[in-house]
C-alpha cells in the first residue's frame, strides 16, 4: 500500500510537472484544450463526490456548474463590483442553489432523488433560457471581463490549473476524511450506517452542498477561459455527459472522472472533426466499456478504490 | 423510577399493524442491567419487528419504549443509536465496498461524533479502538480484506464487530447465528459469552438455535402471533404448558 501511494504520487507530480511546462511546448489551442480538460474533469470530480462515493442519482449536476458559471458572469458583467467578488459568488450561488435543491430532493430515496433533482434543475435552466433581459437567453453573454493579471493565454492557463489543483486536493481529503468514508457507508449501506448513529439526511445534504460548490467554482474557470456563458451550461445532456466520464474513468476511484472527462473532451474534439457523428464513437466505447470494464478504466487497473485504503 | 436504577430496557403494550396485520400485538419485555435476554417463537411470530421497534427503523403504532427509564418510543434509528442501543441484523448488512477494518472503524468515528471532520486523514484516526474491536471478535487477521469477500460465518461475525464500534450499553442481535455451521455457532456463543464478561454489555438476542437460547440467555420471552406470552427463566419456560403449546401443538413449526 505504501508503494501504492508512492506511485501515486511520482505519477501526478509528472502530471503537475506537465502541465506547469505545458506552455513553453504547446501552441494557444492545446493550452486551450488542456484548460477545456482540466475544467471538465474538475466538474466530474465534483459530481463523483456524491455520485461514486455518496451513491446518490445527482442526474442533473451541470445545473450548478452553470450557476456558477452564470453568477460570475452576471456579478462581472452587471455589477461594476470588481471581479474577485464574481469569483467568491460562483461557488456560493452554486452551493445556495445545492443547499435548496437538495432541501427539496433529500427527502426521496434513490431513482426518485435523480428524477426531481432533474426536474427542478430542468425549471432553472428553463428560466435562464428564457429570461432575455437578465440571462441573455438562449443567446447567452459574451464577451465577459476577466481580471487583467490573468487576461492572457497564459495567464488563464496558469490560473485554471492552479485552482484546478487547489480544489482537487481538498477533494481529495475529503473523500479520505471521516466525512468520506462515512459517505462511503451511505453509498454501501444507508440503512446500516443511520444505524451506527448517522444522520444520513444530513450528510448527504451536506455531500450535495460540497458537489455543487467545486462545479460552481468549475463553471466560474469555465467562463474565464471561453469569455462566455449559454443556457447549454446547464442543459441535462450535459449532466449525462458528465455521468458517463464518471463511469469510463471508474467511479470508485478518486481520479477517475478526470480521466473520463479527459477521453471525452478529447474524442469530441479530435473525431468531431472528421464527422459530427462522434457521439457514435463515444457510444462503442461505453459499450466495450460495460462490457470488458464495467468498473471503469482506473477501476480495472485499481480494483479497489485509492480512497478507501490505509 | 422510585429510588431503584432503572431497567435497561422495558417495552409496555407495544402495537404494529402492518395494513392490517396486527405484527407485534401488545408485546412486552424487560431487560435489566447486565442481563441477557433472548426472545423466541415461531417464524412471523414479531421478533424482528419487535427489535425493529425497538431500534426506530420502524414507528409503533401505540406502546412506549423506556430505554434506562427515558421514553425512546418512535426515535429515529441514528438518536436511538446515540442513546447506547447496537444492534445488528439477521441479514448479513455490511458496509461490502469496505474493509473490514474500515466497517468496524466508521462505527467508532459515528460513536467519536467525529462524522462531519472533512479535512483530517481517516486512516489515522480511531485505530487503536478499531484495532482492539476486530481483535476482540477475532477478526484482526482479516482487517484488510474486503467485507464482501469474507465467509458468511465471519460477515455475522462483523456485524457484531460493527455494533461494537459505538461502544453500546445494550446490544441488540438479530439471530447471530443464522445460517452458520455448528462449529461457527460454537464460536460465535463463547465469542458473546466473553463480551458479556469482558464489556459487561447487556443483550437482547433472538435465536432459532434452542441450544444456544437455553445455554447462554438468562431469562426468555416468548413471543407468538405478535403476543408476549411469557417472560420468564429457561427452567419455567420450558416448563410452561403455553410456551409448549405454541411450540408443538400449534400449526407453526418449530425449528429446534
Amino acid at each position: 500500500m505504501v508503494d501504492r501511494r508512492y506511485r501515486l504520487a511520482v505519477i501526478l507530480s509528472g502530471l503537475v510537472l506537465f502541465f506547469l511546462a505545458a506552455p513553453s511546448f504547446l501552441s494557444r489551442y492545446y493550452l486551450y484544450l488542456i484548460g477545456l480538460i482540466l475544467i471538465t474533469g474538475l466538474l466530474a470530480t465534483s459530481l463523483n463526490m456524491v455520485l461514486g462515493f455518496g451513491g446518490m442519482y445527482q442526474f442533473h449536476h451541470s445545473v450548478f456548474y452553470g450557476v456558477g458559471a452564470y453568477s460570475f458572469a452576471l456579478v462581472s458583467m452587471k455589477s461594476g463590483l470588481p471581479p474577485a467578488v464574481g469569483y467568491a459568488a460562483a461557488p456560493v450561488m452554486a452551493a445556495l442553489a445545492s443547499l435548496i435543491i437538495g432541501l427539496i430532493t433529500i427527502r426521496l430515496s434513490k431513482l426518485y432523488f435523480g428524477m426531481l433533482q432533474l426536474s427542478l434543475g430542468s425549471l432553472v435552466w428553463a428560466i435562464v433560457y428564457r429570461w432575455y433581459s437578465f440571462t441573455g437567453g438562449d443567446d447567452g453573454i459574451h464577451g465577459i471581463n476577466i481580471p487583467e493579471v490573468i487576461d492572457s493565454t497564459r495567464g488563464v492557463y496558469y490560473f485554471t490549473l492552479v485552482v484546478t489543483i487547489i480544489c482537487m486536493y481538498l477533494m481529495f481529503r475529503m473523500v479520505n476524511s471521516p466525512f468520506g468514508r462515512i459517505f462511503q457507508g451511505i453509498r454501501d449501506n444507508p440503512e446500516r450506517t443511520e444505524a451506527i448513529g448517522v444522520n444520513v439526511k444530513s450528510h448527504q445534504l451536506v455531500g450535495q452542498i460540497i458537489a455543487g460548490t467545486f462545479a460552481g467554482i468549475a463553471g466560474a474557470l469555465f467562463v474565464t477561459v471561453e469569455g462566455s456563458v449559454f443556457p447549454d451550461l446547464m442543459f441535462w445532456t450535459l449532466s449525462l455527459e458528465l455521468i458517463i466520464m464518471c463511469l469510463l474513468g471508474g467511479w470508485y476511484v478518486f481520479f477517475g472522472p478526470m480521466l473520463g472527462a479527459a477521453i471525452i473532451v478529447v474524442l469530441r474534439t479530435f473525431v468531431g472533426i472528421y464527422t459530427e457523428y462522434w457521439t457514435l464513437v463515444l457510444g462503442i466505447v461505453l459499450m466495450l466499456l460495460i462490457y470488458f470494464l464495467p468498473q471503469g478504466i482506473l477501476g480495472y487497473f485499481q480494483r479497489r478504490p485509492l480512497s478507501e485504503e490505509h | 423510577m422510585a429510588g431503584a436504577e432503572p431497567l435497561m430496557l422495558e417495552v409496555k403494550n407495544l402495537n404494529k399493524t402492518f395494513d392490517g396485520f396486527q405484527a407485534v400485538s401488545g408485546a412486552r419485555l424487560r431487560v435489566e442491567k447486565g442481563q441477557v435476554v433472548a426472545v423466541i417463537g415461531p417464524n412471523g411470530a414479531g421478533k424482528t419487528t419487535l427489535f425493529n421497534l425497538i431500534t426506530g427503523q420502524l414507528t409503533p403504532d401505540s406502546g412506549l419504549i423506556l430505554f434506562q427509564g427515558e421514553d425512546i418510543t418512535g426515535r429515529k434509528p441514528y438518536l436511538v443509536c446515540r442513546k447506547g442501543i447496537s444492534r445488528s441484523y439477521q441479514i448479513v448488512n455490511i458496509f461490502h465496498r469496505l474493509t473490514v477494518f474500515e466497517n468496524v472503524q466508521i462505527a467508532v468515528l459515528s460513536f467519536q461524533k467525529k462524522s462531519f471532520h472533512w479535512y483530517a486523514a481517516a486512516r489515522k484516526m480511531a485505530v487503536a479502538e478499531t484495532r482492539a474491536i476486530l481483535k476482540s471478535v477475532g477478526l484482526a487477521d482479516k482487517a484488510d480484506q474486503i467485507s464482501g469477500s469474507l465467509s458468511h460465518g465471519d460477515q455475522k461475525v462483523l456485524e457484531i464487530a460493527i455494533a461494537l464500534g459505538n461502544k453500546p450499553k445494550l446490544l441488540i442481535l438479530d439471530e447471530p447465528t443464522a445460517g452458520m455451521s455448528p462449529e461457527e455457532t460454537g464460536l460465535s456463543l463463547t465469542l458473546l459469552r466473553r463480551l458479556c464478561t469482558d464489556h459487561g454489555l447487556t443483550i437482547l438476542f433472538c435465536e432459532h438455535d434452542m441450544g444456544m437460547v437455553f445455554s447462554f440467555a438468562h431469562e426468555i420471552m416468548v413471543m407468538q402471533q405478535g403476543q408476549t406470552i411469557v417472560q420468564s427463566t429457561p427452567a419455567e419456560v420450558r416448563r410452561d404448558p403455553r410456551v409448549q403449546a405454541a411450540y408443538l401443538g400449534g400449526t407453526d413449526k418449530c425449528s429446534a
